[in-house]
């Protein structure tokens, strides 16, 4: 068949769904949005797991909390010299950090103790930072900033665990770039994380241990398991593999609505294949009756559901990357935000898996190319007189 | 000539696809720098987790956490917040169980 009465039967194609344009343009844009939602979510997740994976390969190689009664406890730091004396083992740093509820504002802070930091992250801070003998000073989130309406040198009162107020001071912000690691965080000097929290002397909430050999980091978790049986050693290989689970198909979000917009396009779907409209009907009767072969009436509705669907899924493809990687996935944020007072603005590094592309456009635009078809040829087949008479 | 329209269409379209795709790749490439520096504060300051849910440890610190912390009132215990639903349930807690048991130390 020549390209001209491809062309021919396209032209066909586009007045015969011109003339029901009410219906289509409906068909369109119900496609568009079950395209639109299912690629958003799977570019949010995709992008939100790469982010993880990626910043996470800068997290530590092995961490030892204890655990007593299945829940976590500080750690004493006599134990940081027992694993030190692991072999491979070339560093134990203690950590110590926790969790603050703010009354005032309802949210949740993560207050963590940091008694030297490296100037290479100054790029990621506005203001300077804290020394050791800076009494109350402190790095903070902007989300932390923002709830509390906090500038450079403003001060944050906190309770202390006797019930004592403390006095923190804001020496420098976390810049908006780094929000997605920091937007809750408050960094502090060890001894006044320790006065805030009344964490005993001699004690840290884990221990980070620094192995030589990074081939090595399970040999030495598992001996420090042997050594102290009521540590729990969490590897970064763990780490990485729980984000990269997080957001996996088994997740509920996922599913509410991955199910929601997989059942709404198999609806539509089916309405299309189990039957075509008395008009319809009739014009594939009229076509046969003046001379058109099945072959032909089966180009036309091809080009129909090719028309429909191309037009679709590119509309659907290109809102969903604008919704995500312009606007911050603003429609799923309600439901992401959940009951997080502070949630950091999600701006994404725009990757984009092509395989993902791929697979919606195997699972809408090909079925719907088939089910545009088979109830057509289901008429073609029939005598003309009939059809037009039904 | 309603094929010039829907021809068109399509190439509009995928013209600007086209340019999202191409800016996303410039994006990917010029965030790279800043990727470092957000890698180096996650060195720095040790950190193991994304701020994205701040309303319990567990969600806050999914790969802390520990097994029992979703189920904290009592074994099987109703979900609390929103963003338990949304998470998948750490696929590694079966498997440091498994690690826990191998070395024996459950068993003694």
């Amino acid at each position: 068949m020549n390209l001209y009465k491809h062309i021919r039967i396209l032209e066909f194609a586009l007045s015969s769904l011109f003339r029901r344009k009410f219906k289509n343009l409906v068909t369109v844009l119900m496609y568009s949005l079950i395209v639109f939602l299912t690629a958003s979510l799977l570019f949010l997740t995709h992008a939100l797991t790469q982010e993880a994976v990626e910043l996470l390969q800068g997290s530590p190689g092995l961490i030892v909390q204890r655990i007593k009664g299945g829940r976590h406890e500080l750690v004493p730091l006599r134990y940081a010299g027992e694993i030190e004396k692991i072999r491979g083992v070339s560093e134990v740093i203690p950590r110590f950090w926790g969790y603050y509820y703010d009354p005032p504002t309802g949210a949740n802070y993560t207050f963590m103790g940091a008694d030297e930091l490296p100037p290479e992250i100054a790029m990621m801070i506005e203001g300077a930072f804290y020394n050791k003998n800076d009494r109350g000073g402190c790095i903070i989130g902007q989300g932390v900033a923002d709830v509390r309406f906090l500038e450079l040198e403003d001060i944050i009162p906190v309770k202390k665990s006797d019930g004592e107020l403390y006095i923190l001071r804001v020496r420098g912000i976390f810049k908006a770039e780094s929000n997605l690691l920091t937007n809750d965080l408050i960094v502090m000097s060890i001894s006044d994380i320790n006065t805030i929290f009344g964490i005993p002397a001699h004690t840290a909430t884990d221990l980070v241990v620094r192995v030589r050999n990074p081939r090595e980091v399970s040999t030495v978790a598992r001996k420090i398991l042997d050594k102290l049986p009521d540590t729990r050693p969490i590897e970064k290989a763990e780490l990485i593999r729980t984000y990269k689970a997080l957001f996996a198909w088994r997740s509920g979000l996922m599913a509410a609505i991955l199910l929601g917009s997989v059942t709404a396009f198999f609806i539509m779907i089916w309405d299309k294949a189990t039957g075509l409209s008395a008009e319809e009907r009739k014009e594939i009767g009229i076509l046969k009756a003046i001379g058109w072969e099945i072959s032909d009436v089966l180009y036309l509705k091809f080009w129909e559901g090719v028309v429909i669907s191309t037009v679709s899924f590119l509309a659907g493809i290109i809102a969903a990357h604008v919704h995500v990687f312009w606007f911050g996935s603003v429609l799923f944020l309600p439901i992401l935000k959940g009951w997080s007072v502070l949630f950091p603005r999600l701006n994404f590094t725009p990757r984009i898996d092509f395989f993902q592309i791929f697979v919606i456009m195997f699972l809408t635009v090909i079925p719907y190319i088939i089910a545009t078809i088979v109830p057509s040829w289901k008429a073609a087949v029939t005598d003309p007189d009939t059809i037009t008479r039904t | 000539m309603k094929y010039k329209i829907f021809t068109g269409i399509i190439v509009a379209e995928l013209v600007i696809l086209a340019m999202l795709l191409g800016s996303a790749s410039v994006s990917v490439q010029k965030s790279k720098p800043e990727t470092a520096a957000r890698q180096q504060l996650v060195q720095a300051l040790m950190l193991t987790d994304l701020a994205l849910w701040t309303e319990a440890r567990y969600t806050r610190h999914p790969t802390q956490a520990d097994m029992f912390a979703p189920f904290q009132d009592f074994p099987s215990a109703i979900e609390h917040f929103p963003a338990g639903s949304i998470i998948a349930p750490p696929q590694v807690s079966n498997e440091r169980t498994g690690a826990v048991q191998k070395t024996g130390t459950l068993r003694r």
